[in-house]
């Protein structure tokens, strides 16, 4: 249990890093707090597995510090770290029983038979796996090893951090739901610092107390669901985060107004700064009104996805979607507004903050 | 999807078959043919039966060389398999050590048998050898001519050199292949050296291992040009191996009769042996 500061990371796999994209990492400046569940969300190749690595020892960054609860724990070993990772492709030690495996890390470090044997009992209990004890775990399921994986990272109970790297990707609906569950009382029983990476933000959501989205070796925001939901600090975590993802309009600002085509559309404020790069609106699907006001859209297509419509239209020449209600109709010429204070403006990819928003959501 | 079945597919194998029959069966059947029969020259022969076999099996001649082919075979194993795989535990995996190890440890195998026979006997020799003239110099009384100690320590050396790599090439097959996610999570679990090597390098060795023992026992087994260059199966009787006893039966006295019942028993003790080790070792990593 330890908060973790990693100080200015910076890894590349190549020997000598020459351009942006040498880098796996390409920096990454952040707490993870003592304590918290925090999910890491981001696309294939994105640096979620080096982050990982980085932070339990297995690669030494390139530049940069670690620290454990503010003492330095670059150079320390994975093993003098302690820390429990669960790794992307289930790793078992195939000629050990299942019980055998699920002890190995306590036996490695001395921890006392009985000890031993009431942690094992309570992970397999756990993971569902009791009557498979005696069992070799070579010719066990996909989903079995995956268990027996996540298994071994949780039987320890005195560890820095748990760092799970897409634990349940091969474990059925239900299974997943029910393992969730039990993390999450692990961590409300414990007060584990954990890492949970995962493709699936529904997952990440109901994980995780912050949210931790990297794009291309960055991390591009950390905060809450909500945060991200309502305020996302790149396009790419407006893309990402939700479904369908946000609208993205190039537009042109003008003090608290922006221009699309011809039209003017209201902002919450003005924003802070002057700003470089392409500007761009946006807004989510759920803040969209299709109505008889705003402006005109043709619509291309509507998917029932049962309470909600997603409705896809072209606005001028840019696809625009919006989430209605089921029981709502489309107007025969629909026109589409935005809820001005759901609207949020990007320059050069990145959000601008408005004068007068709080320090907290701009930060 | 229903299977069409065609039994003129069977004349498809018909050329393997062929090429194995000449090359294997048919040889193999004279020496059974030569192991039932007595012959006073003139290619007049008569049934003998098992007389042959009773006769080898019955020799003291047969047991001795057999003892002795055992404990060299178990010394050889004994030393190149534990010997081989701690060379490929500590050979390089990656970068550009890789390929100069693999060289190195390729060149013994490269080296024709007899060669390496020359090789060692004019090495130990201990008026011009360089191994012999060292040893005699640091006042070791060395001699594989007259002393049969030192004639086994030539020929085991020899093939610990000539045959280790083998098995450093198989084991090291095997250790490459283990993803690197299995080190990982032994690090993550603390586990020691040991450990790392008990469940993690030795259960995916287990294949090529079994490959390697196969090959380094039945080979050992049927060891024949090294003693015959080095020691010519002397001093004495002491490094007469079965199949060099085999060759002076055959062709030294030209008992054919007794020599081909020798083969067979030879070769169906190898046979025997081979399946034990096969048995036992796929045994031991599976399913209790
Ligand atoms: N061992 C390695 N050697 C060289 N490059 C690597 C290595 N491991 C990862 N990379 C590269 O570093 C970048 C980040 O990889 P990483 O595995 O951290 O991504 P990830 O976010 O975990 O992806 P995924 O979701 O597919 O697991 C990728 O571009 C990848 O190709
Ligand atoms: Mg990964």
């Amino acid at each position: 249990m330890a908060r973790i500061d990693l100080e200015h990371i910076r890894h590349s796999y190549g020997a000598r890093p020459q351009s942006d994209a040498d880098w796996a990492l390409k920096e990454v400046h952040h707490t993870f707090k003592d304590g918290s569940a925090y999910a890491l969300l981001g696309p294939s190749g994105c640096g979620k597995t080096t982050l990982l690595n980085i932070i339990s020892g297995l690669l030494h960054p390139t530049e940069g510090r670690l620290l454990f609860d503010g003492n330095d724990v670059s150079t320390l070993s994975t093993q003098e770290r302690n820390i429990a990772q669960v790794f992307q492709f289930p790793v078992i030690y195939d000629t050990m029983t299942v019980y055998d495996n699920l002890a190995f890390p306590l036996r490695n470090r001395g921890v006392a038979e009985r000890d031993v044997d009431r942690r094992v009992r309570e992970i397999l209990e756990m993971i569902d796996l009791s009557d498979w004890a005696k069992r070799r775990a070579r010719g066990l399921t996909a989903d079995q090893k995956q268990k027996i994986s996540l298994g071994r990272g949780l039987v320890r109970s005195d560890v820095n951090a748990i760092l799970f790297d897409e634990p349940l990707t091969v474990i059925d609906p239900h299974m997943k739901w029910v393992l969730r569950s039990q993390l999450k009382l692990l961590h409300g029983r414990f007060g584990h610092t954990m890492i949970y990476v995962t493709h699936d933000q529904t997952e990440a959501l109901s994980f995780a107390d912050d949210v931790v989205v990297m794009y291309e070796g960055e991390v591009v925001q950390i905060g809450t669901p909500d945060e991200l939901f309502e305020r996302p600090k790149h396009t790419f975590v407006g893309y990402f985060i939700g479904s369908p993802g946000m609208n993205v309009l190039p537009v042109s600002v003008e003090g608290a107004q922006a221009r699309f085509g011809g039209t003017a559309i209201t902002l919450p404020g003005k924003p802070r700064t002057p700003m470089g790069g392409a500007i761009e609106l946006g807004i989510r699907p759920e803040f969209v009104r299709l109505g008889r006001e705003g402006m005109p859209v043709q619509i291309t297509k509507v998917e029932d996805i049962g309470r909600h419509k997603i409705v896809r239209a072209r606005l001028q020449d840019h696809e625009i979607a919006a989430i209605v209600r089921e029981d709502e109709d489309v107007p025969a010429e629909p026109h589409v507004a935005f809820v001005p204070e759901k609207i949020n403006i990007y320059a050069g990819s990145w959000r601008v903050a408005f004068e007068g928003e709080s320090e907290r959501t701009a930060a | 999807m229903t299977k069409t079945w065609n039994n003129r597919a069977w004349f498809m194998v018909l050329p393997v078959l062929l090429l194995v029959a000449f090359s294997a069966v048919i040889p193999l059947m004279t020496v059974v043919n030569y192991s039932v029969q007595d012959t006073f020259g003139n290619n007049v022969f008569f049934w003998a039966g098992t007389e042959w076999y009773q006769d080898v099996l019955s020799s003291d001649r047969f047991w001795n060389a057999m003892g002795r082919n055992l404990a060299f075979s178990a010394i050889i194993l004994a030393i190149e398999i534990p010997l081989g795989i701690f060379i490929a535990l500590n050979m390089p995996r990656k970068g550009w050590g890789v390929p100069i190890c693999l060289v190195l440890m390729a060149l013994p195998l490269l080296i024709p048998w007899n060669v390496v026979g020359t090789i060692w006997q004019v090495f130990g020799r201990i008026d011009i050898g360089l191994l012999g003239r060292t040893l005699a110099a640091m006042g070791i009384d060395y001699n594989y001519v007259n002393d049969p100690f030192d004639a086994w320590v030539t020929v085991i050396v020899m093939d610990v050199w000539h045959w280790t790599s083998l098995v450093v090439l198989l084991s090291y097959a095997g250790l490459v292949s283990i993803p690197d996610a299995y080190y990982q999570a032994a690090r993550i679990d603390g586990a020691s050296r040991w450990a790392i090597f008990r469940y993690i390098q030795l259960p995916k060795m287990n294949r090529v291992l079994l490959i390697a023992v196969l090959l380094r026992f039945m080979d050992s087994f049927m060891i024949y040009t090294e003693p015959f260059v080095v020691t010519g199966g002397g001093p004495g009787n002491t490094t007469t191996f079965l199949s060099i006893d085999l060759v002076k039966l055959a062709i030294g006295e030209f008992n054919l009769g007794e020599a081909a019942a020798m083969s067979i028993i030879y070769f169906l003790i190898i046979l025997l042996l081979s399946w034990v080790f096969y048995t036992v070792m796929t045994n031991a990593g599976s399913e209790k």
